[in-house]
């Protein structure tokens, strides 16, 4: 393999370059959705594919969620490998039935002899000023149904390494892609995008010893921010980047928390019966010794999404990442 | 003086002309459902494929007497009966090629076991197990389908695929009269439509959703009608007439096959047992009703026309009568076993590999079966022992 030097690379590319060669590798895998064809899908993911592999590998379908999920199940069925695209995280709960019922019971109803091989990626989350129904954060959804893998990348090379372990998967994905990090740039080395953790396991983003900022997606960005900031206060953070929802890797996150003592969970979405009051009672549960403090949660409020004009109120940003880790002194307050 | 005229000078460009893209006359359904029994088209049947017919309608007619009893017995959880719908069940299941693949829903266990499914595997889910019996590769079935129409959308996913390959399989896809007013139905014709996807819709209009009669469901002239707006032909045919269920399968089946696209089929048939045996029928019909139908019977008019023809007699009768006896004493006599289930196998097919959650998860409910088993050896006073 010839070494080619990192360049800046946007998620988005990453992202259609991973739809690209994963198309290219195996015949049967499908690209469908509203506008993935001649525009390129409104994100421009799905960029030139429809070009470069004809409109039966890259097809724009009628305006329908559940029809665009169901014949993909179809589709997989049939021993293709579909990719579905919904425009955006509000606009897939018509095509929640059929996750509900199907995408994720078809190879346990059958005992195994129907696996459904299919991708269905889900631009969500906020922080693009979308005006309502276009900056869901819909992952606790999903993490709440039992058959499907749940991940979302929050780096470049993630993008890429996902979404192609995603497509090769012999289980049903979501794959949920942080909208804000569409265009954010990371160094990446196209000739070599494979070295990235498998589905299912989390990654330690910076190391630290005084407590852990446990988040995903749209959310590394600002903790990564936070621990810097943190620094001035004396506070030395460690990030993990869970990747994955669904499997979760409790192995890397309770060894962080178990070396740290304190642990805070960060997410956009809704805190009441959100991801994070999972991965609380989680880390709960398993290092309740090594604790400290209570497992904290800097999240979004329990509201609707709110509008443009509003979300950053909403959004968990690094003052108030900071503002948890400094009620982490628990025992010197109490 | 009008608006126009005050307005004086406004002279408003004509708009292009508009064509309508079909000519939506040939996708019409016929006014009146079509039939083949005791008309002249019976003429053209073929006897053979008649006297099958014959021999299948009375097997499934006895199939679901077997079943329903059986849910007496409980030895099945649920059974929603066919008894009434047979022709449609069993006529389009045989209108089908091995190749094809048939998406049923909950009501068509005999269309499952006309393409060849073990009627034990087929009574699976419904028996209380937590899986769909059958492997669908083997016969090329779908698993039955509870909520209503989700399954439309992948017998289009699937037919689209198999063409795509170069394969020329068609679907059938099964649904009922409430069915369609699910969005799922709309969004599965539309997309066959648009697609000129290989498949058959077939609705049994058995004229009730559980209690809801078929005009609280729609204001559709029928439910062939709605095929003209998707841009598919659409046909209208006695469910109770297996000859001319078949022969409107069939013709749907080769229009798909040779790259017509699909075909929305309502069969007009009657529910005549309740919607399911937990269904108490007489609260939203009457039995006048009931009986107007059965004497517009699918087996009876089959047996009358093959009589009249000289082509059944008492002898083939009571053979065909003893043949869906010995099917229906295997079914009681296979169904009388206890199935043996493996609660642990509860998580190997949630995932290709199981999460490490699913694992402890796994592990938990073994150490409670080793718990329960070891009680139970001691209450009994035999040796300690049972599954670890
Ligand atoms: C999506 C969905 N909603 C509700 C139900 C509950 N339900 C089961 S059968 C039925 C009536 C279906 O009527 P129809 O489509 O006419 O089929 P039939 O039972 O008459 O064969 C209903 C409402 C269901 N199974 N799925």
């Amino acid at each position: 393999m010839t070494t080619v030097a990192a360049k800046p690379a946007t998620m988005a590319q990453a992202l259609t370059r991973a739809l690209r060669d994963a198309m290219a590798a195996d015949p049967g895998v499908h690209v469908l959705g509203e506008d993935v064809g001649t525009l390129g899908g409104v994100f421009r993911v799905t960029d030139g594919l429809a070009a470069e592999f004809g409109e039966d590998r890259c097809t724009d379908t009628p305006l329908a969620e559940a029809g665009i999920l169901g014949t993909a199940v179809g589709m997989a069925m049939y021993g293709l490998r579909p990719v579905v695209e919904m425009q955006f995280d509000a606009f897939a709960y018509p095509a929640f039935e059929q996750v509900v019922s199907h995408v994720t019971k078809m190879r346990n109803r059958t005992r195994g002899k129907m696996p459904l091989p299919l991708t269905i990626r889900v631009p969500y989350g906020g922080g693009i000023g979308g005006v309502e129904h276009h900056s869901d954060s819909s992952e606790a959804y999903y993490m709440a149904t039992p058959g499907l893998h749940v991940v979302t990348p929050a780096t470049v090379a993630d993008a890429y390494g996902l979404l192609r372990a995603s497509i090769a998967s012999d289980d049903p994905v979501v794959f949920l892609e942080p909208k804000r990090l569409y265009w954010s740039k990371d160094a990446w080395n196209p000739e070599e995008p494979a070295s990235v953790e498998p589905m299912g396991r989390a990654v330690v983003r910076r190391s630290g010893r005084s407590a852990t900022l446990i988040t995903y997606g749209p959310s590394l960005a600002v903790c990564m921010e936070a621990a810097e900031a943190a620094r001035a206060e004396g506070w030395d953070l460690e990030v993990v980047d869970l990747r994955s929802l669904v499997p979760f890797d409790d192995e890397t996150v309770c060894a962080s928390v178990r070396r740290t003592g304190r642990a805070v969970v960060v997410h956009e979405s809704g805190s009441f019966g959100g991801p994070g009051g999972e991965i609380a009672a989680r880390v709960t549960e398993r290092c309740f010794h090594h604790l400290e403090a209570p497992v904290l949660r800097v999240a979004g409020f329990d509201i609707p999404y709110p509008p443009p004009m509003l979300e950053r109120h909403h959004l968990p940003g690094v003052d108030r990442i900071l503002d948890a880790v400094g009620r982490l002194q628990w025992e010197a307050e109490s | 003086m009008t608006v126009m005229e005050q307005r004086g000078a406004y002279r408003p460009t004509p708009p292009p002309a508009w064509q309508p893209r079909t000519d939506p006359a040939p996708l019409l359904p016929d006014a009146e459902p079509y039939r083949v029994l005791g008309t002249k088209a019976a003429d053209r049947a073929d006897t053979e494929l008649l006297r099958t017919l014959y021999a299948r309608l009375v097997r499934g007619r006895r199939y679901n007497a077997q079943a329903t009893a059986l849910t007496k017995q409980g030895r099945l959880a649920v059974y929603p009966s066919s008894t009434g719908q047979e022709a449609c069940e069993i006529a389009a299941a045989l209108a089908l090629e091995e190749r094809d693949w048939l998406f049923p829903s909950y009501r068509d266990t005999l269309a499952v076991v006309s393409r060849g499914v073990d009627p034990v595997e087929a009574l699976t889910l419904l028996r209380g197990d937590w899986h769909t019996g059958y492997d669908p590769y083997e016969h090329r079935v779908a698993p039955l389908s509870t909520p209503l129409a989700t399954q439309l959308p992948h017998a289009v996913g699937l037919a689209h695929a198999a063409r795509l390959k170069g394969d020329d399989v068609v679907a059938l896809a099964m649904v009922g009269d409430g069915g369609t007013s699910e969005g799922d139905f709309h969004e599965a014709l539309n997309f066959a439509a648009v697609w000129r996807a290989p498949v058959v819709f077939l609705v049994q209009n058995n004229g009730f959703a559980i209690s809801v009669p078929l005009d609280k469901q729609t204001a559709a002239p029928s439910l062939a009608h709605k095929a003209v707006g998707y841009g598919m032909p659409g046909r209208l045919v006695d469910g109770n007439d297996a000859a001319a269920v078949h022969e409107v399968l069939s013709d749907a089946v080769r229009h798909a096959r040779a790259g017509g696209g699909p075909t929305l089929v309502e069969a007009v048939t009657y529910r005549v047992d309740a919607h399911t045996n937990a269904d108490d029928a007489t609260r939203y019909r009457g039995d006048a009703e009931v009986e107007t139908w059965r004497r517009h019977d699918p087996v009876e008019l089959l047996e009358r026309e093959l009589t009249e023809r000289g082509l059944l007699d008492e002898d083939g009768i009571r053979a065909a009568r003893e043949d869906a006896e010995t099917m229906a004493a295997d079914l009681r006599a296979r169904m009388n076993q206890d199935p043996e289930l493996d609660p642990l196998e509860l998580f190997d097919h949630v995932y290709a590999e199981p999460t490490p959650q699913l694992r402890e998860q796994r592990d938990q409910l073994r150490a409670e079966l080793a718990a329960e088993a070891e009680t139970a050896a001691r209450q009994t006073g035999a040796p300690e022992g049972g599954r670890r």
